[in-house]
């Protein structure tokens, strides 16, 4: 039997290298693009709509785009509301992060012995099920009449609706970790609680990541929810307020504003994971 | 290889029967084997045959139900840094670069941060790995997490290293060019090693001993020394007369059964 080799084709890998340099411009720009389609089509069939005057409940993009721009600078309406977003912003901003903050202090620590103590589970686990389906707006009234009306009741709302996802990606992370992984260590001489500083949490790690991710989406959503029981500043109010005085444009900025800070804010926390968690093939947000 | 009388693990009489729900499986029905030092041993057989549950004894991953597994004439009573254990499915720790792979023992055995550097250096050039040192496990192939999970228990000082079908995940090409370099490892280090693995070819080019284990239950069939000369031809009449007669032993207890 006979071997023809056949050498590579020079030519061929020649006009593959030549094309190179165009192609990966675009692939630099394509999320880019592909990302704005979506939202430009929006926008201009808001405008189309707003200026053929299909719905008058609605504002024109411009009205929107000068409420903003008085909203975050003033100078153009000069009302309560002008150049009053840094403001609302910084105290929504404190509640979120705060009550996440706080969310994480409890739901770590029990997620963790949730999942790696038995009588924690028997002791914690079916009471905390069966509060878990009760969402935070039905905890709104409970709220207001143990917190008042208040900035305090924003924040206990906060806290709440990012404990469960910290909380249940934790069991889940502690529990998923593969147990060739405890014998591997216990091989090479670290065994019992070194275990759990050594492949536990680390092991546990991408999970919690996870959950702190949904725990900090779902402490923005709660927010306005926290902010409509009587709360003079933040984000949620200026949305409430705006609705109550008929401003439409002001309603729209507010939740314009909240959602490019909530996705600002998971940005930092997807850029942070994908540095912390490089050795993960399946942790790249 | 018998130089020295005194065997690391013997395995005197030893049963394992697994409890599953109402059913009893009887894994491994008295079984006795000793291991000296610097032998290669290899235990073949079918599935179910307690190939794999004899090495997690002897590593002390299960108790046996009865008799007795001794290492230096005291029982294995659990998981200890001097039987090291290479998985099939390599087990290495994912958030930790091959350095730190290699390290983890050293690490927990409490060396300090200097040492356990030269530790690491020499078993990482040992298996060949210095480019890929700060490699995480997702970003090898197969095969070089196999060598990395040999380096960290070769890294540990272990007097024993278990291989549980180590290859077996691996290409054909690989697992020979692993199979060469285990065998360097084993002359040069003096180490000693027992291999489980279902291919017979695999345990006649590795083994000095060859364990042959059948199912049902669990059981040592025969224990064949072999003394075919280093470097194994795989296509010599020699190797394939040897691979006849065991090929024959594994097979044994299928014409038990039918006459």
């Amino acid at each position: 039997m006979a071997i023809v080799e056949t050498g590579p084709m020079p030519a061929a890998a020649e006009e593959a290298a030549a094309r190179k340099p165009a192609r990966s411009t675009w692939t630099r720009l394509k999320p880019t693009v592909l990302a704005l389609i979506v939202p430009l089509l929006l926008l201009a069939f808001w405008q189309v709509a707003t200026t053929q005057q299909w719905t008058r409940l609605i504002p024109t993009p411009y009205a929107v785009a000068e409420c903003m721009v008085d909203f975050a600078v003033g100078g153009i309406f000069d009302d309560a509301y002008s150049g009053t977003l840094l403001s609302h912003l910084l105290a929504s901003m404190s509640r979120v992060y705060g009550g996440f903050a706080l969310a994480a202090m409890f739901a770590l620590p029990i997620g963790l012995m949730i999942g790696r103590m038995p009588w924690a589970r028997m002791l914690l686990d079916p009471f905390l099920q069966v509060m878990r389906p009760i969402p935070v707006t039905a905890w709104l009234p409970l709220s207001m009449i143990l917190f008042g009306l208040g900035a305090k009741s924003a924040f206990a709302l906060v806290c709440l609706g990012a404990f469960y996802p910290i909380l249940l990606n934790t069991v889940f992370g502690v529990r998923a970790v593969d147990p060739k992984l405890f014998e591997a260590a216990a091989m090479l001489g670290c065994r019992g609680n070194a275990q759990f500083y050594k492949v536990v949490l680390p092991a546990a790690v991408p999970s919690i990541f996870t959950g702190l991710r949904l725990g900090l989406g779902l402490a923005w959503f709660v927010i306005v929810v926290g902010e409509m029981t009587g709360v003079p500043q933040g984000l949620g109010a200026v949305i409430m307020d705006g609705r109550t005085l008929s401003r439409t444009e002001l309603v729209i900025c507010g939740m314009i504003v909240i959602g490019l800070a909530g996705y600002l804010s998971d940005r930092v926390v997807v850029a942070t994971g994908n540095r912390l968690l490089r050795w993960s093939p399946n942790h790249h947000g | 290889m018998a130089e020295s009388a005194i065997p690391i693990v013997e395995i005197k009489s030893v049963s394992k029967i697994f409890q599953l729900q109402d059913q009893k499986i009887h894994a491994l029905s008295d079984a006795n084997l000793s291991i000296h030092k610097g032998e290669f041993i290899c235990l073949i057989g079918a599935s179910g045959c307690g190939k794999s549950t004899l090495l997690r004894i002897i590593a002390g991953f299960e108790q046996p139900s009865a008799g007795e597994a001794l290492m230096w004439g005291r029982p294995i009573v659990g998981p200890d840094p001097t039987r090291g254990m290479v998985f099939q499915d390599y087990a290495l720790f994912p958030w930790l670069n091959v350095r730190a792979n290699i390290g983890f023992g050293p690490a927990a055995r409490g060396l300090g941060g200097a040492e356990v550097r030269d530790i690491v250096d020499k078993f990482i050039e040992l298996v060949g790995l210095g480019k890929f040192a700060n490699a995480y496990p997702h970003q090898l192939s197969g095969g070089m997490k196999q060598r990395v999970a040999i380096a960290r228990v070769l890294a540990n000082d272990a007097e024993l290293v278990l291989m549980d079908e180590p290859f077996g995940a691996l290409d054909a090409m690989t697992r020979e060019r692993l199979q060469d370099e285990l065998l360097e490892i084993w002359q040069r280090t003096k180490l000693t090693v027992v291999f489980v693995t279902h291919s017979v070819e695999e345990a006649i080019f590795l083994a000095n001993r060859v364990v042959v284990m059948t199912p049902g239950p669990g059981r040592i069939e025969s224990d064949n020394a072999l003394d075919l000369p280093r470097p194994r031809d795989v296509a010599s009449p020699e190797f394939n007369a040897i691979r006849r007669v065991l090929a024959a032993k594994l097979h044994s207890h299928h014409a038990k059964k039918a006459a």
